[in-house]
């Protein structure tokens, strides 16, 4: 085999082949140089997109982050409260009293004129005040001072998205009312503080008053549903399919369509869990433990998915180990193998909670899209969820609800990311290399 | 090939431990194994050699019924454990691996402390009532897999992270815990350096004393140093067997002897 002579290697070729090498090298290069372009295009693209996605949320969403309030000092007339029953009383009166006196060339007696004046604030002032004099009845013949949120109208004005400007006619607020605003202004009654109400209040009409707190509790209990049921049926199942069944057509059957499920579009989910859960067994409608259950039917898959995947990439030498030194096969899959893929599972199973938490269209069929201003205090309560809430308030007309639409959006993102992020976490934690 | 370190040699025929007979092993299509017959003696290192795919492995794996975890692997034919017959459906594969230790190719301890290691599977056996048995366990097993004196201060630590001649040795201690009849090892060099190779064959000698140990090897003179008896397997057929003397000084079978002059394999 060592007898080929220099001239036989080269036989057929006019150029070496260092120099075809070189002659092609270029092109090659080319290519690549092409290739990675596009690579950073895409990546460019995409990242460009999220930053105006996240942009224009923060942008409009940040006037809801404060509410105008305006600050009153109330006189708790005992004559306009029945004592008897703290929650008759006057509390409107009270409130328009203290108002006017800022106003004193406006007859506050004159129903129409007062109503000019008291439109300036929430529709809600006067249940906060109630509120306050009900926790405290001693209030009543007292002097208070009562921050109540300013209403729509005035707090676009005073955020500036109610355009001064803008001629009287297309404008959302009169001049009349301006000069009202600016007089309270110049009186030092108005500020801006932080609207914890986003937080702390479930909905209401008022976008001044509306919070997300009925939403997230919503989400909550939905969510802690649809983990309950779909996180050990998922494990039970994926360990079965896995580990203990037969490898033969019907598990392949099994296999195809838990995978197909995983694709099957959410609102099927929800039409199925409205012929189910609400038309046979009559469950509560707008309840968040149906929502849950709708989850969980859309869950089961990725966890089922996630869990095989993480069972299959723990090492065989691991289970042969453990064969080895007489462990029977349950033994093997508990002892050794699941809490080996325990951080793969964790890791699947927030993601697909993630997901549930943002499912919207199956909530909807269900009906979580109410419009419910008390938040649920269990999970057969009606109820909303942040996304159903999104839904309700982009669908609102009060321009307050504009701002606050996207707020509930940064709220649910940040939901979300925290849930990827520990997601990642647990990831990088429990990485094992074998 | 005749400067091999002769090891002493048992001359007395031990007694019978393993008896295979007529054993075929099928995975789907493919004969694996064909017809074998062999009996293993006790106190004995048992070699199989033959170059790679012969089906020594698969062999080997029959003993402990391993290869039940493959679901196309068939077996037939009779193999028996002193006088009973280990397929029988009255003996269950986990009672048959606790009296038929194994060692694999790679080190594969679990990845819990040194002494969880050891202790699992006395502990799943219920071969300790109190925790002082339990550690008299795993100390004789650590003792015994020759390893006692590296890992005594660091019971506690990952068996992972030891070296993997020490990951090997903790792999035989495990293996030794339960008390086996017979120790199973298939390849257990093949992922170590010569001075870990060294160590583990010193212990495989060892183990003589106590064991009817069977080692899968691919180095003749692996076979040679360790091994009373050794088997020679070709193309799924049990070529030759015979005292390890025997089969590389005098092999009777034209195979064998390519095989052991380095002709084929």
């Amino acid at each position: 085999m060592t007898d080929i002579t220099p001239e036989q290697t080269g036989s057929g070729r006019s150029q070496s082949t260092t120099e075809l090498v070189q002659k092609s090298l270029a092109r090659r290069n080319r290519k690549q140089m092409v290739l990675q372009g596009y690579g950073i295009a895409a990546i460019v693209f995409a990242l460009s997109m999220l930053v105006i996605l996240v942009g224009s949320l923060v942008i409009t969403g940040y006037p809801a982050f404060t509410q105008t309030h305006v600050e009153l000092e109330v006189f708790v007339d005992p004559e306009e409260v029945d004592p008897e029953n703290l929650a008759r009383g006057s509390y409107d009166e009270m409130i328009a009293v203290s108002l006017g006196e800022y106003f004193p060339d406006i007859d506050m007696t004159d129903r129409v004129a007062a109503r000019e004046v008291t439109q300036l604030l929430s529709s809600g002032a006067q249940l906060l005040l109630r509120e306050r004099v009900i926790a405290n009845p001693s209030l009543i013949g007292e002097t208070i001072t009562l921050k109540v949120p300013a209403s729509d109208n005035y707090d676009q004005l005073n955020k500036g998205l109610v355009m001064r400007d803008t001629p009287e006619q297309f404008r959302r607020v009169d001049n009349a009312a301006i000069e009202r605003f600016d007089t309270l202004d110049e009186a030092g009654v108005i500020s801006t503080p932080l609207n914890t109400r986003l937080i702390t209040n479930a909905d209401s009409r008022f976008p001044e008053l509306a919070g997300l707190k009925g939403a997230i509790i919503g989400s909550f209990w939905a969510l802690l549903t649809c983990f309950v049921i779909s996180f050990p049926i998922g494990i039970g199942a994926a360990i079965y399919l896995e580990e203990f069944a037969p490898k033969n057509k019907l598990s392949d059957i099994i296999e195809i369509n838990i995978n197909n499920l995983a694709a099957v579009p959410s609102v099927v989910f929800g039409l199925l869990a409205l012929a189910v859960f609400l038309g046979w067994f009559g469950m509560p409608r707008s309840a968040p433990l149906v929502g849950g259950l709708t989850l969980a039917l859309m869950t089961l898959p990725t966890i089922i998915i996630a869990t095989r995947a993480a069972l299959k990439a723990v090492p065989p030498s691991i289970r042969e180990a453990a064969l080895g030194v007489g462990a029977s096969k349950q033994q093997v899959v508990f002892h050794h193998v699941l809490p080996l893929a325990m951080p793969g599972i964790l890791t699947g199973t927030i993601i697909g909670l993630a997901q549930a938490l943002g499912e919207t269209a199956p909530l909807l069929l269900i009906g979580m899209n109410a419009f419910i201003t008390s938040a649920p205090s269990g999970p057969f309560d009606s109820a909303t969820a942040l996304p159903t809430q999104i839904f309700i308030w982009a669908d609102s007309p009060e321009r307050g609800f504009v701002s606050r639409t996207s707020a509930a959006i940064l709220v649910l993102l940040t939901f979300l990311i925290t849930m990827n992020a520990i997601a990642i976490y647990f990831r990088q934690k429990f990485e094992r290399k074998w | 090939m005749n400067d091999m370190r002769k090891i002493e040699r048992d001359a007395k025929m031990a007694e019978t431990k393993i008896t295979a007979r007529n054993v075929n092993v099928f995975y789907g299509e493919t004969h694996a194994i064909r017809d074998v017959n062999v009996d293993i003696a006790d106190k004995t290192v048992t070699a199989f050699i033959g170059p790679s795919g012969c089906g020594k492995s698969t062999f080997l794996r029959c003993i402990n019924r391993m290869n039940d975890t493959i679901d196309i692997c068939r077996v037939t034919g009779d193999i028996q454990l002193d006088g009973t017959d280990i397929y029988a459906t009255s003996v269950d594969p986990v009672q048959l691996r606790a009296q038929v230790g194994m060692v694999f190719q790679k080190p594969n301890p679990f990845p819990k402390s040194i002494y969880d290691n050891v202790a699992y599977g006395p502990r799943i056996h219920g071969l300790a009532r109190t925790k002082s048995d339990m550690d008299e366990i795993v100390e004789r097993a650590l003792r015994r897999g020759a390893i006692w004196d590296e890992v005594k201060d660091r019971l506690d630590q990952p068996g992972t992270g030891l070296s993997g001649g020490q990951q090997q040795r903790l792999c035989i201690a495990r293996a030794v815990a339960t008390e086996p009849e017979v120790l199973l090892m298939d390849e257990p060099c093949s992922a170590l350096d010569p001075i870990a190779t060294a160590q583990v064959e010193e212990l495989i000698d060892e183990l003589r004393q106590d064991y009817s140990v069977v080692i899968v090897t691919h180095s003749m003179q692996q076979a040679a140093r360790v091994s009373q008896k050794t088997a020679f397997f070709h193309l799924g057929h049990l070529v030759e067997f015979n005292d390890t003397d025997e089969i590389f000084t005098n092999p009777k079978d034209p195979r064998t002897e390519s095989y052991i002059t380095g002709r084929i394999g």
